[in-house]
């Protein structure tokens, strides 16, 4: 084997920060190797000096790539030599088809100069069948689910003759079984094409059943690069490089651990589809959660999750529902989502960026969007009192930023979670709902929202968990239930439940399913 | 306007909705005889309901403010030459005009200058400082960094003097114009509305990220069509100081003031895409556009160079903005 890359000696300074320091990272030919690292340590800046999106110049040292120093000025020129990137938000035209699509920018033209629809979509099938995919060419890429976007994208890739991917974060929005798909695809594409991937993840067990090689990068410098061949080249070696110590416990303990009476009970919910009004999303469902109790909610993708928990927040999914919701005994009749605010509900968005925060605005106005009926009297807003609530979440959840009129796009994904939760916390809300509360955060981070999660248990509150990751779940619960095809399939206690018996019961089909529903 | 666009919104019937309001009011003052107030409730009046109109369209029908509006700016149009008859009424009542016109002068007296124009400036300076001061008193309070009393002290005896030095100059001419007074109390409410208020901070949360927003409890639909409706309201003042100014209604009366206003709206700092804005920040566009048109018109430069020039003053100060932007999120 020989190097198809070597970074020496990057180092790249941005205004006040350094966010590389002499990192050194080599890659050999027709290897997968896994890039890790906190958020923020550099990981996503050094693959866009790779790339060129950071021209030759602004950065120091040098990049070798198949045995020449290379000096790229924009991404066409990486990607002329065979680089691509593959970014954690998907850079597709959603209106689209998929053959418009993989040839963007990089059009099959004909003799004429016009494109060759005929040429391109004939090649968009081969490409996909290369990356498993077998979808009509003329689809719009809006009508296939993330894990076949994602496929499209490495079709993409494929079409620009490419000899060393970059994945950033592939894995992140896709569940257990597109993941495992995308995963066996680079494998094959290693076999079988020597493709050299370069893979930036956080799931740790996605690298160790993935990776040759992996290096660790913490605060923008290289800490160390091991072959995952090496004996003692695990899950925990990778954390202890990342954090800088020892992360005995990846979930915290519980201490207090009182569970009362029961705050929130749903029982037989129903919601159809918003646009197709016959399509029901959500069948049946009933469960309750306890005060001081964390219940998770399992389930693949489009299994219904998120549908669920918007709909029960005050309606902000679909329009026609059924079934009952009951709060301290009461039913609850919640026509908005300003409702389910004052009547104790929160809901924590799955995707931060797009739907919980606003990114433009700073710290301070964004933890109070959802309160302001709290800090306001006939309508006016007391903007003293709104900055001491930020500056007190700032300390007790532990936000790490300069000043709360910090703009919230400016900081790391676990920060931006922190402020999220913050948000919601403050509502006094005590049915909390947190859809993937962890979602592409480092495992340090991840730590801090699980201290939370318990910390809001042992206040009393009642607390939802939704999420793709199964030990993340069996890590923070109480009960789980699982659902499956919009109906819950089961609830299991976590003493009993392992990531086996859940994943049975998320994968079952609806004729078993009406014995395990409810409790 | 700059609202309606921090809301991620726009409005292209400014104009017409100007026209039309400043018609209805001149038809009735002059047709029907109508006393001079009458004219200003109709004209205002006729700014809330197309307001609501808009707003209905926009908020609950959920088309995009720029097909309502730019429907309403051909709509209202038409109407302004209806009500009219398709010619220009002119000579209105003396009171009316004097809004536009008018100064408050002699009401204290003076020897040669304006005392009372004094007096009132004298007041809203003081007024100015004692709320910086009680302000600074409650930043204090809640333990948060305030400049050094020196500094403070020093900021408020030179506005106060910049202030008193207009003040003293204004007195020296005619006396105090009634649009000054307008003016000043739209922007202080307006800031007040904007930056204190949850209607305001409603109107940043939608223009900034909608979905957020209506998982927060935003109640989106209301909120749009308040934006709308004190859009129209807005309208309806300024088509009652553009009448009152020009001493009569034109069925051409307030063509491309849309434009104006978005202009200065942009070049106060605002964004394309919503969410950021600040009325203080518009007023200082305006200036800088009406200064211009004004100082060029002085020294002789025609319209077409006119236009050339606040054209690229347009586009350069949004592309600065921009330019600006891209260095502070470089990370």
């Amino acid at each position: 084997m020989s190097t198809i890359l070597e970074m020496r000696n990057i180092t790249k300074t941005f205004p006040g920060v350094k966010a590389l320091s002499n990192v050194n990272l080599s890659v050999e030919q027709g290897e997968i190797h896994a890039i890790c690292g906190e958020n923020g340590a550099g990981k996503s800046t050094l693959m866009k000096v790779l790339s060129g999106v950071y021209p030759f110049g602004t950065y120091e040292g040098d990049i070798v790539f198949e045995g020449n120093v290379a000096r790229f000025h924009s991404i066409n020129e990486s990607e002329e030599a065979g680089i691509v990137i593959i970014h954690q938000e998907l850079a597709l035209v959603p209106h689209l088809t998929v053959a418009e699509n993989i040839f963007l920018g990089n059009e099959r033209k004909g003799s004429t100069g016009l494109i060759n629809w005929n040429r391109a979509n004939l090649e968009a099938m081969e490409l996909m069948a290369q990356v498993g995919l077998h979808e009509n060419p003329t689809t719009p890429v809006n009508q296939l689910g993330v894990g076949k976007q994602q496929l499209i994208e490495i079709a993409k890739a494929l079409s620009k003759d490419v000899k060393l991917l970059i994945l950033d974060e592939p894995t992140a929005a896709l569940n257990d079984t597109d993941s495992e798909h995308l995963l066996g695809l680079l494998r094959k594409l290693k076999a079988e094409q020597g493709i050299t991937s370069i893979m930036i993840s956080h799931k740790l067990n996605e690298i160790e059943s993935v990776a040759d090689t992996t290096t660790v990068i913490r605060d923008g410098q290289t800490i160390e690069s091991f072959a995952m061949s090496e004996p003692d080249a695990n899950q925990d070696r990778i954390i202890r490089g990342m954090v800088g110590r020892d992360l005995e416990h990846r979930y915290p303990e519980r201490t207090d651990h009182t569970i009362g009476e029961e705050i929130f009970r749903v029982e037989n919910w129903s919601v159809f589809h918003p646009t197709q009004q016959e399509r029901e999303v959500i069948q049946d469902a009933s469960f309750s959660v306890r005060a001081g109790e964390v219940v998770g909610l399992a389930g693949l993708m489009g299994a219904g999750r998120t549908e669920l928990a918007m709909s029960l927040f005050g309606r902000a999914y679909g329009r026609k529902h059924s079934g009952k919701v009951f709060k301290n005994g009461k039913e609850l009749r919640l026509r908005s989502v300003s409702d389910a605010i004052k009547n104790g509900i929160a809901y924590a968005t799955e995707d931060r960026k797009k739907y919980g925060l606003n990114l433009i605005e700073d710290i301070r106005r964004n933890i109070s969007a959802a309160s302001l009926f709290k800090l306001s009297s006939n309508g006016w807003v007391n903007a003293n009192e709104e900055l001491k609530v930020a500056e007190d979440y700032r300390s007790s959840m532990n936000i790490k930023t300069p000043s709360v009129i910090q703009k919230v796009g400016n900081l790391s994904g676990g920060n931006q979670q922190k402020v999220v939760l913050s948000k919601w916390i403050y509502t006094d809300a005590d049915v909390i709902i947190l859809d993937e509360p962890t979602r592409g955060i480092d495992v340090g981070a991840k730590y801090e929202i699980y201290t939370i999660i318990n910390k809001l248990a042992a206040e009393g509150k009642a607390v939802i968990v939704i999420s793709s990751e199964l030990p993340e779940l069996l890590g923070t619960c109480d009960r789980i239930y699982t659902l499956a095809f919009g109906r819950i399939t089961g609830v299991l206690d976590v003493k009993e439940a392992t990531q086996e018996s859940l994943m049975k019961l998320m994968t079952q089909e609806r004729s078993a399913s009406a014995a395990g529903a409810g409790k | 306007m700059v609202m309606v666009i921090i809301g991620g919104h726009i409005d292209l019937s400014v104009g017409s909705v100007v026209a039309l309001s400043g018609a209805v009011a001149a038809v009735l003052m002059k047709s029907h005889g109508a006393p001079f107030w009458v004219g200003i409730l109709a004209a205002i009046a006729v700014g809330l309901v197309v307001g609501a109109w808009q707003g209905f369209w926009v908020a609950f029908v959920g088309i995009p403010a720029f097909i309502t509006t730019l429907a309403g700016m051909l709509l209202f149009r038409g109407f302004t030459f209806n009500v009219l008859d398709n010619k220009s009424l002119s000579a209105l009542p003396g009171p009316y005009q004097s809004i536009g016109n008018g100064f408050i002068n002699g009401l204290l007296g003076g020897n040669g200058y304006d005392v009372f124009t004094l007096v009132v400036f004298g007041i809203a300076v003081a007024g100015y400082a004692y709320s910086a001061f009680r302000s600074r008193r409650a930043r204090i309070a809640y333990k948060q960094p305030v400049p050094a009393l020196w500094l403070f002290i020093t900021q408020l005896v030179v506005v106060a003097a910049v202030v008193m030095w207009f003040a003293w100059q204004l007195a020296n001419w005619k006396g105090l114009p009634i649009v000054l007074i307008i003016l000043a109390a739209l922007v202080l409410i307006y800031s007040a509305v904007t930056s204190n208020t949850v209607f305001g901070r409603h109107i940043y949360a939608i223009g900034g990220n909608l979905t957020a927003a209506t998982l927060s409890g935003v109640k989106v639909k209301w909120v749009n069509f308040g934006i709308m409706l004190n859009m129209g309201f807005l309208a309806g003042v300024a088509g009652v100081l553009f009448s009152a100014r020009m001493n009569g209604a034109q069925p051409g009366a307030g063509n491309m003031f849309e434009l104006d206003a978005i202009a200065a709206s942009f070049i106060g700092g605002a964004a394309v895409t919503g969410g950021v804005g600040r009325v203080t920040g518009a007023i200082v566009g305006g200036l800088i556009m009406a200064t211009m048109s004004n100082g060029m018109s002085l020294m002789g430069v025609g319209q077409p160079t006119q236009q050339i020039v606040k054209g690229l003053v347009l586009l350069l100060a949004v592309a600065f903005d921009v330019y600006n932007k891209r260095r502070a999120g470089t990370r």
